[in-house]
């Protein structure tokens, strides 16, 4: 019934760091390091993580914004990491994105009309009429009106500059959203808006998702499945509901723990992680978790966990999992 | 608890800023108060006046544009309004000290952690040497739960995580003592389990040494866990005040209301987000009636036309809401009562 829409293999990303006066080339940032997914038609893939886990990596490297150094995406049977740019391009009518600063994903110069039409013409749909009415079209759905078209992006709030850039990834009548930090810039009752839109067009225009976000919350909302990222791995991948109600990952446990809830009766064993995130250019060796972790082992610090399915549809990458390792 | 003393109180405050629009109240009537040891929050959306609310005490408005154009700012009887420049230098760090949210723009790149450190503390206990206040900064790197001070305070700002630097910001804080700790989202530009790291160690401080804290912060979940009084914030005005368990499980105003519904909750799904219909009014476009009635689910005839009082519903739970006017509830109850 349902199949996946996009499969990624052992994607990696490593930036070279570059030192001195020559510029001798001294190692790598591994920003993303061996990451394997797949998202289903129809569903929404969460991915969470702290700053520097590679999520937003992740996401660009999906639209060949950012050129994999290693790994396969695949995309409705076709592989996306060895088609030539003009392809690709071809390729992004079907998967577009959102961005997370509505401030900054929008030229001021250009009025909203310049700014919906331009991906239309990139992609050659339509003519001047029929672009002006998807233009009005997109406006209503996202929950703006036809009047705002001739209006500048400094005009509008935070909420609606982010509807503007919805609207923008749907011109095309794409399948796949990458959706990166989309509502972290906005206030608590305006994300609320922006959460519902989005589960409102997924329904409505029968859209893939892969929001990527911090916010653990948010995540829950939306998300079907969800991956958590740790230092350029996926750490834990499982349905949103079997991640929260039992997280199998000490870096997840930690991480749900730690997540202020907003009823102050509600008490629980916080687990404080000592520390912090060390650097991704010099990460530590076997499980990259292991100089936080409470309960390392000897195979931590040598052996890479795999990630493997612990429960149905429900994977995690920790030696606590692996029989072998702990013997 | 109840016992303990005023430390803080605000009255009437009304903080304005004299744009080319012209004059526009950005804190417009706020009065809350603090108590000695207590953590009070003050929770509110971008734009609601709690920032304002606390450069305000701490006589940090930026003059022009902004200015204390009303209301009194009283720290254990004397208003702090009607201080000298000169004066008022002497309570900031001694007895009120502010913390901010970004950790790297709140310390000068350019010296070590060490001299920051020590001038906070020789420039308020004139008659230390500079081996004393040494010994001191490191005792306060110590006590935040930095590690290797020794080493630490010859490093440089950059060569520090940002949990380290906003620990290094609350020591400096801590440096004289102070009865009174503004923190203005301290841990907005930090990840999760670092933010818990802090918010821990803010909780313990406050046991610890009995200094009272105002958290303000647009997170609902960080007052929850750690306030232990709230204020809501909206448009410039305080719209609803009480203790923390109170506003949670029973929040009168609408907007808060509408503010707690609003949030994600990690622990189940929600089938949909309850969102509160439009935006925050721009500030100085509601001259009349209550800020929040055009995007309020309850509003009524009385709302547009007159300005609606803080009322007190329980003891320390105070709305600002028609809804809570004894007239209103008689008719309502009257209606209830013939339908």
């Amino acid at each position: 019934m349902t199949k996946p829409l996009l499969q990624v293999e052992g994607l990696k990303k490593y930036f070279p760091i570059h030192k001195g006066l020559l510029g001798k080339q001294t190692g790598f940032v591994k920003a993303v390091d061996d990451v394997s997914f797949y998202v289903n038609e129809g569903e929404t893939l969460g991915i969470v993580g702290e700053s520097g886990c590679g999520k937003s990596t992740t996401g660009r490297m999906l639209m060949r914004l950012l050129e994999p150094t290693e790994g396969k995406v695949t995309f409705e049977g076709k592989e996306l990491t060895n088609l030539s740019s003009s392809n690709m391009r071809k390729v992004r009518r079907e998967i577009q994105m959102v961005f997370q600063d509505p401030y900054a994903s929008l030229n001021p110069r250009h009025n909203v009309e310049k700014i919906l039409t331009e991906p239309l013409i990139v992609h050659n749909i339509g003519d001047a009429k029929s672009r002006r009415k998807k233009v009005y079209d997109f406006l209503e759905i996202v929950g703006l009106s036809s009047y705002h078209a001739k209006r500048y992006p400094h005009q509008f709030s935070g909420g609606q500059r982010q509807r503007i850039g919805i609207a923008r990834a749907l011109m095309t009548n794409p399948k796949l959203i990458i959706a990166d930090e989309p509502v972290s810039a906005l206030d608590v009752s305006i994300q609320a808006q922006v959460l519902n839109l989005m589960q409102d067009l997924q329904k409505e225009l029968k859209l893939t998702y892969i929001f990527i976000a911090h916010d653990l919350g948010v995540v829950r909302h939306i998300s079907d499945r969800v991956g958590v990222m740790y230092l350029g791995r996926m750490a834990e991948l499982a349905t949103s509901e079997s991640l929260y109600a039992d997280p199998l990952h000490p870096y997840t446990k930690a991480l749900l723990s730690a997540v202020p809830v907003p009823d102050p009766e509600y008490k629980r064993e916080q687990i404080i992680l000592e520390g912090d995130i060390p650097s991704p250019s010099n990460p530590p060796t076997g499980c990259t978790f292991h100089t936080r972790c409470p309960f390392k082992m000897d195979a931590c610090t040598t052996i890479v966990p795999k990630l493997e399915e612990v429960k149905p549809g429900h994977f995690v990458a920790c030696h606590l999992y692996n029989e072998l390792a702990q013997h | 608890m109840t016992e303990s003393k005023l430390i803080l109180e605000v009255k009437n405050l009304q903080t304005s800023f004299f744009t080319d629009d012209g004059v526009i109240p950005s804190v417009d009537n706020v009065d809350f108060h603090v108590r000695e040891g207590e953590i009070l929050g003050i929770v509110g959306e971008s734009g609601c006046g709690k920032s304002v609310t606390s450069l305000s005490i701490m006589g940090l408005v930026p003059s022009p544009p902004g200015k204390i154009t009303n209301g009194q700012i009283l720290f254990r009887g004397k208003d702090l309004t009607k201080l000298s420049e000169r004066e008022m230098r002497n309570v900031r760090g001694n007895d009120i000290a502010m913390i901010f949210q970004e950790p790297m723009t709140s310390l000068n790149p350019l010296f070590t952690i060490g001299n920051q450190l020590i001038e906070a503390i020789t420039l308020h206990k004139k008659d230390w040497s500079r081996k004393q206040a040494k010994a001191r900064a490191i005792e306060m790197m110590k006590l935040v739960g930095l590690p290797r001070a020794e080493e630490l305070i010859k490093e440089y700002p950059h060569q520090l995580s940002g949990g380290m630097r906003q620990r290094v910001m609350i020591a400096m804080a801590l440096v004289c003592d102070p009865q009174l700790l503004i923190a203005d989202e301290p841990t907005t530009a930090l990840d999760v389990t670092i933010q818990a790291q802090i918010l821990k160690l803010m909780r313990e401080l406050n046991e610890r040494l009995n200094t009272a804290v105002i958290l303000i912060t647009h997170d609902l979940g960080v007052v929850a866990e750690t306030c232990e009084r709230v204020v809501v914030m909206y448009a410039g005005k305080v719209v609803e005040e009480g203790l923390v368990e109170t506003i949670f499980n029973n929040p009168q105003h609408p907007y808060t209301k509408g503010l707690i519904a609003s949030v994600p909750d990690m622990r189940y799904k929600k089938q949909r987000l309850y969102s509160i219909q439009g935006n925050v009014p721009k500030p100085g476009t509601v001259k009349e009636g209550c800020r929040f009635a055009a995007r309020c689910e309850s509003v009524f005839g009385r709302c547009t036309e007159e300005n609606p009082p803080l009322y007190e519903t329980s003891e320390g739970h105070k709305t600002r809401c028609f809804l809570y006017d004894e007239k209103e509830i008689l008719v309502n109850d009257k209606t209830a009562a013939t339908s």
